[in-house]
């Protein structure tokens, strides 16, 4: 609290000065603030390599020869190919894979939707706090925890391998995200309209059914995107959890390594495979993943 | 017909009142249930296996040993102990820095540019990258060998580094990719925390001629103090549990040293790479109590200040 006496104290004195300053500003201001626009330009500018230019990088690799990666002449200009994803994609399950992923996000984002908005709209408008601590415990609890019961539960059901225990664990990360962000929503969304609906004539249930789960759609997308990306992204569980046809991509990916000497290219390749969807996805519902990210943020 | 019409109607009605009265509890109990289930069930058996001598085979006998692995677990030097300080190491660095330089790239990006859009998205592209193939990605970056890293190195004229294959270069050099990719979810948290923020005080002292550092420092930095709180709180639980890039770039043990094998990666490794299932229940239980022991010191220590 000592930032808002000195705050004050400097506030005081000040308030009958402020003229003098302000015009002796006002000449200095436009250099000094040419500066800044320069120095915040290239700022802003390496930021943006930063964090750019790894991913370019890759993506390069993806489209080169082993011998054009190992060649450092080549590091720019070079023969594209696309042999590296031909050898990918030809061999092996990886289109499988890429199903594999797919479907588990899907289905344990869709799962979790059905059981978490109901449940966050609850807790939200009940303030059910001990509830919502139960749920949201799942995101701190190391996911290795869990791992060896649900194998030994798993593997005593000969399910070990099955999309339900992938989807089911995947579910695990999904539901407390999703529970978390709708809870946020719900909180600032007014209950004004459900109250109105109520009056109307509507139960209830009804008045969520027919008021707020409309009005909900921006949250419920956010939630959705987020948990789709977590569960695509999700590399322990399957680990554990997949068999040799329901393996997720990072699982593959991961599995590429092992091999004697790496092909760099191959494996650049799928990474580019695994990544660009996401990011695909990313450019356009932008706006739902920042505020899905930042959600409960700002406030106490 | 109409009496069993109305009987139908009227049993539906009942239910719909039923269903309407009990909506809290029909709402949040399949979410309860289902977390319930998948995490109550399985801590308590990690408990129970705890003081076991449970290896090998998950199916196979095992005897109740009471404290005997938690007491080996703390007597071990070779592997715990230094496991923890990697743990906190990790942790601690990634934490601070990627505080700093979110805070400055936040600052940055706060007041509206031409462009703004751009440097968004850019900013975004590492957060939803796959860890796994983020890992696979600075590996051959950080390659010895042929990576771009140690080309930029010898333009510079410094001698090449060992990078990820060296035994004390190889935990901070994942220190920096996790870096790379988390620093962007600090930023858009500030961000939202500064977008939030009235620009009266930043202006009352901007008018009292409070240099950019003074209006950061004792009256952005003050108001932004729960956002900043929740930046570390979400920050450092996935810091503690980090394993994707640990594991995708180091495989088995954190490396042939273990040179980056921190408690998470202890733990996997000793349940799904060496069968131990005693000790490694063991080691989940204190690396658990640890985790919920920091939350528990950060979110009292917000709630103290909050108070006074």
């Amino acid at each position: 609290m000592t930032s808002t006496q000195e705050m004050s104290s400097t506030q005081a004195p000040a308030a009958t000065l402020s003229s003098a300053p302000q015009a002796r500003k006002r000449r200095r201001r436009p250099l000094s603030s040419r500066a800044y626009t320069w120095f915040r330009a290239t700022a802003l500018v390496l930021v943006v390599l930063a964090f750019v230019l790894p991913l370019i990088w890759m993506l390069l690799s993806a489209f080169k020869t082993n011998v054009d990666i190992y060649d450092v002449s080549k590091t720019l200009v070079f023969t594209p190919t696309i042999d590296n994803f031909d050898n990918v994609l030809g061999r092996g399950n990886y289109l499988q894979f890429i199903f594999n992923s797919a479907w588990i996000a899907f289905a344990s984002t869709a799962l979790s939707l059905l059981v978490g908005v109901p449940a966050a709209y609850a807790m939200s408008r009940f303030s059910m706090q001990r509830s919502a601590g139960v749920v949201l415990l799942a995101r701190i609890i190391p996911g290795v925890s869990l791992l060896v019961p649900w194998y030994f539960i798993f593997a005593n059901l000969r399910m070990v391998g099955d999309y339900s225990v992938l989807i089911l664990s995947h579910m695990f990360v999904a539901l407390p995200l999703i529970v978390y962000i709708m809870m946020s929503f719900f909180d600032s969304l007014p209950e004004d309209l459900e109250e109105q609906a109520q009056v109307d004539g509507l139960t209830p249930i009804g008045a969520f059914l027919q008021i707020t789960l409309p009005l909900s759609t921006p949250g419920i997308a956010t939630a959705g995107i987020l948990s789709i990306i977590f569960s695509w992204n999700n590399f322990m569980f399957a680990l554990v959890l997949s068999g040799a046809n329901t393996k997720t991509l990072p699982v593959a990916i991961f599995n590429f390594v092992s091999y004697a000497s790496i092909d760099w290219g191959g494996l650049m390749a799928a990474a580019v495979v695994v990544t660009v969807p996401i990011m695909v996805i990313a450019l356009f519902t932008q706006k739902y993943i920042v505020s899905g990210l930042t959600a409960g943020a700002t406030k106490g | 017909m109409t009496a069993t019409t109305g009987i139908r109607a009227s049993s539906r009605k009942a239910y719909s009142d039923w269903a309407n009265r009990h909506r809290k509890w029909l709402f949040a109990s399949p979410a309860i249930v289902l977390v319930g289930l998948l995490i109550t069930i399985p801590l308590v058996w990690t408990i129970y296996l705890s003081f076991t001598n449970s290896q090998g085979s998950v199916r196979s006998d095992h005897q109740f040993i009471g404290f005997d692995n938690y007491a080996e677990v703390f007597a071990d030097f070779d592997r715990f102990w230094p496991a923890v300080g990697r743990t906190f190491l990790f942790t601690g660095g990634v934490l601070l820095v990627e505080l700093i330089l979110g805070m400055a790239i936040a600052l940055l990006l706060w007041r509206p540019f031409r462009g703004e859009k751009w440097v968004r998205v850019a900013i975004l592209l590492p957060l939803v990258a796959t860890p796994v193939a983020v890992g696979m990605m600075w590996k051959l970056i950080f390659d010895p060998n042929i990576g771009f890293a140690n080309q930029v190195l010898s333009f510079l004229g410094i001698p090449p580094q060992p990078w990820l294959s060296g035994e004390f270069t190889a935990l901070p050099t994942l220190m920096f990719v996790d870096i790379w990719q988390w620093t962007p979810m600090v930023v858009l948290i500030l961000l939202a925390g500064l977008t939030a923020l009235s620009d009266e005080p930043d202006e009352a002292a901007r008018i009292d001629g409070a240099s950019a550092w003074q209006r950061f420092w004792y009256v952005t930095l003050p108001l932004l103090r729960t956002t900043v709180i929740v930046a570390i709180l979400l920050r450092s639980i996935d810091a503690l549990k980090t394993f994707d890039i640990l594991y995708a770039t180091k495989g088995k043990g954190g490396g042939s040293f273990n040179e980056v094998e921190t408690l998470n990666v202890y733990a996997y490794g000793l349940s799904f790479d060496y069968n131990d299932y005693g000790v490694a229940s063991a080691v989940l239980i204190i690396f658990f109590m640890l985790i919920i022991g920091i939350m528990w010191l950060i979110t009292f220590k917000r709630k103290e200040k909050v108070s006074k």
